[in-house]
């Protein structure tokens, strides 16, 4: 007998489970075999990081000597090398990814977790969302319904608010109405986190469970890689779906005027400055290929823990993983 | 002083919030969109028993609660405090009707109870889940009658009410769910 006694070396997630991932990347990559969308391999340490206030990157040494520490990160999502590609003229791709994020551990999170971000040239944002209504009805067996609806029309709706004009002091106004006069701490002085606390506050719980919603139109402050609409009212040309209360991905039309991106970074470094956060190296590389011209483009992020979860009734995401964070 | 931070959350941990002790009882991550990171947290104010619903700024610290949970003898009562001991260390505290409450009614001398201590003392008292009393006083009500149906109030010797079948009577010993005040069963002597 050995006194080891560790419990920690098997996975969290059942047999069953590694047979259902493996299954559903399969029919993900017979789906995108038969459009024509070619699976790609990008790096997952970067020279560059996601700029992004809200997303810390984990970071690595290049060499294990002191002297001339250069830094390399890991990505938060695969979308800056995979847009690389499409400039350098890849057509529509995809890719099954590995992304980290930092700090972010709960019953819907690891720091490690898989993504399927794909982009489809020439496609608008409507013709994104079609596709990725025909990929999510062939990961359920159960029928599905799906809604499209604005992020405006929603948070009017639930807040009597309007997120395209309401400025940070009536959000938090709103908040404490409803119980959280922390929300300020939590929101700082970014009119996007106070749009999207409320959001995930009062309106995500709220969302009918049985439904896909595909919720679009965003206010321009959380535009973050979208394009911007060209008519009045503008509004960032991106979309989010939620399904049983869970996030489940993330998608826009893409941005790739480099100026206007570049101005973006600018705007984050300048926010994670503030906000007291180490700077990180925003990815010229990236920039470079938006000058060179990236195509008319849509790409989503699908988060496939979580689509894992709603397709087992999963309580928590450990249950879809081999080894948790904790485990790994 | 110590603290613990947002990320060390989970069910069952004491914090202190609004100057009182508090147990988290429902703790999740949320990071919406591409906002910023919170915990959305459930926690029980231990004096006052509510529970309140407040979202924390992820990384954000709070400071710990001296709290514990003990199982501990109870001894006697004074006739403002009861006392307690701790059969292990023989440790004696002492609580008031605020920390003690319901589980007045249940606790007999020696029974083991569950005393959650803050700063050392007494906060809250849980009698066991089951305890057996004597019957001092009931309705002999009707002989023959064993259908348990309808039932009748019975004074325990702890002073505690609980409704009894028909047949129970005075003398006897009955079970009593403590967490729902109601009857269990009949103890053979």
């Amino acid at each position: 007998m050995s006194d080891l006694n560790n419990k920690q070396w098997p996975p969290t997630c059942s047999a069953a489970l590694l047979h259902q991932r493996a299954e559903l990347y399969q029919s993900i990559r017979l789906f995108f075999a038969e459009k024509n969308v070619l699976e790609v391999d990008t790096p997952v340490l970067s020279n560059a990081a996601s700029c992004d206030v809200n997303l810390d990157s984990f970071s690595a040494f290049l060499d294990s000597s002191e002297q001339d520490r250069q830094r390399l990160y890991l990505q938060t999502s695969p979308e800056f090398s995979m847009k690389r590609l499409l400039a350098f003229g890849s057509g529509s791709i995809y890719q099954i990814a590995k992304s980290f994020r930092q700090g972010e551990s709960g019953r819907f999170h690891n720091p490690e977790f898989t993504l399927l971000e794909w982009y489809r040239v020439d496609f608008s944002m409507a013709e994104l969302i079609e596709e990725m209504i025909e990929l999510l009805m062939l990961s359920f067996s159960e029928n599905l319904a799906f809604t499209t609806v604005s992020y405006g029309q929603l948070f009017q709706q639930f807040t009597g608010l309007n997120p395209h004009s309401a400025n940070l002091n009536e959000l938090m106004t709103y908040a404490s109405e409803q119980g959280n006069p922390e929300a300020i701490n939590i929101c700082g002085d970014s009119l996007a986190n106070g749009l999207d606390y409320v959001f995930s506050q009062y309106i995500q719980p709220t969302l009918k469970k049985n439904v896909v919603y595909f919720v679009m139109d965003y206010p321009v402050c959380m535009a973050m890689l979208a394009k911007i609409s060209d008519d009045a009212p503008k509004v960032a040309k991106r979309f989010e779906v939620y399904f049983k209360g869970v996030e489940l991905a993330n998608g826009y039309e893409e941005l790739t005027d480099w100026k206007q991106q570049k101005k973006r970074f600018q705007h984050e470094l300048a926010e994670r400055k503030r906000a007291g956060l180490e700077p990180v190296p925003m990815d010229i590389n990236l920039l470079g290929a938006l000058e060179f011209g990236l195509p008319k483009c849509s790409g989503v992020a699908l988060g496939l823990d979580r689509l894992l979860m709603l397709m087992t009734d999963a309580a928590s995401i450990d249950d879809v993983l081999t080894f948790p964070i904790q485990r790994a | 002083m110590s603290t613990y931070s947002t990320s060390e959350f989970k069910s069952g941990l004491k914090i202190m919030m609004d100057n009182a002790p508090c147990t988290i009882v429902e703790n999740e991550f949320v990071r919406p969109g591409k906002g910023p990171a919170f915990s959305r947290v459930k926690y029980r104010n231990l004096k006052t028993g509510r529970v309140i619903d407040r979202t924390f700024k992820s990384g954000e610290t709070v400071e710990a609660a001296d709290v514990m949970e003990t199982e501990m003898s109870y001894l006697y009562n004074d006739g403002e405090f009861w006392h307690f001991m701790d059969d292990e260390t023989f440790e004696q505290v002492s609580g008031d009707a605020t920390a003690v409450g319901e589980a007045a009614k249940w606790m007999k001398d020696q029974d083991k109870c569950t005393v959650t201590l803050w700063n050392g003392s007494p906060l809250l008292v849980t009698a066991p889940n089951f305890v057996e009393l004597e019957i001092t006083d009931t309705d002999p009500g009707l002989k023959g009658d064993t259908s348990g149906g309808g039932g009748k109030p019975a004074t325990l010797e702890t002073g505690a009410v609980v409704r009894v079948p028909l047949f129970v009577q005075i003398g006897e010993i009955i079970k009593v769910d403590t967490r729902t005040g109601e009857y269990s069963a009949r103890v053979k002597s």
